[in-house]
């Protein structure tokens, strides 16, 4: 499935469109190294982080998308990095887990 | 032999937001040169690790990327307030990372070893109240 179909099946509000991408994987996690380290390709990344440096790390690990959670909005140079590098940005009133356990069943990985 | 493409990174010390710059960058160059993508994610991994680094625990400092026929070096250069304990610093988890630097995200204490495990070589040379070179290498055939 790709990042704009998830979007879709899940209602994900639409942040930021970003390019199409194929999602592989689903990966959760909010320390940055952490995720640098683990996070596997094309990955729908779920997290409450909302600065910039989430763009960093979705851009060098070729998330497919990055799915912000509980509400939470990204910080104006998140989203400007978003534009610039094309990721796909989404936002989820629900939380990591209820989202994760969706995004793993619509995307069927 | 031919002569390797360098390019040298300022890493801006007071600038979180600017963190990642060259990672991004040295990572573009790379797959510009065509080089593997397995390859690319290791060098821009340890890179963007070593950044960070530089910024949330030495103010900064100037990354050299080297790209050879066979192998990518990345030296990361400080004038920080150096490692006390290397072997403490390696290991996995331990951070001094301040709170404010982790409600950022950043302070997992995985960046060096993250570094270790994703190059193919990797040295420290650091001074107390001198600051910390990190050399690391790797190979691309
Ligand atoms: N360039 C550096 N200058 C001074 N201290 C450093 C440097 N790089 C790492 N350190 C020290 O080593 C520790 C572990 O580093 P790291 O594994 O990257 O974890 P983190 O950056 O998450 O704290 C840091 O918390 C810091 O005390
Ligand atoms: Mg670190």
């Amino acid at each position: 499935m790709t990042n704009r179909e998830l979007a879709a099946a899940l209602g994900l509000r639409v942040i930021c469109p970003g390019a199409e991408r194929e999602i592989k994987n689903v990966y959760c996690g909010d320390l940055l190294s952490w995720v640098m380290g683990r996070i596997p390709s094309d990955a729908a990344w779920i997290t409450v982080m909302t600065n910039h440096n989430v763009a960093a790390v979705a851009v060098l690990r070729d998330a497919a998308c990055v799915v912000l959670c509980d509400g939470a909005e990204p910080d104006a140079q998140l989203l400007a990095r978003a534009e610039s590098e094309g990721i796909a940005l989404y936002a989820s009133e629900e939380d990591v887990c209820r989202t994760a356990v969706r995004a793993v069943a619509a995307a069927g990985v | 032999m031919s002569e390797p493409i360098r390019i040298t990174y300022e890493v801006d010390g007071e600038d979180f937001m600017s963190a990642g710059t060259a990672s991004t960058d040295m990572k573009r160059v790379l797959r510009q040169l065509g080089l593997d993508s397995e390859i690319i994610r290791r060098a821009a991994i340890a890179m963007y690790e070593g950044e960070i680094n530089m910024v949330i625990h030495a103010h900064g400092g100037v990354a050299e990327v080297a790209i050879y026929e066979d192998r990518i070096e990345m030296n990361l250069i400080d004038h920080g307030p150096g490692i006390p304990d290397v072997e403490l610093a390696m290991s996995a988890g331990y951070s001094t990372a301040a709170e404010n630097i982790r409600e950022l995200g950043f302070g997992a204490g995985m960046g060096l070893p993250n570094m270790k495990k994703y190059t193919d070589e990797m040295t420290i040379e650091t001074e107390v109240g001198k600051g910390t070179t990190v050399r690391m290498v790797v190979r691309t055939v």
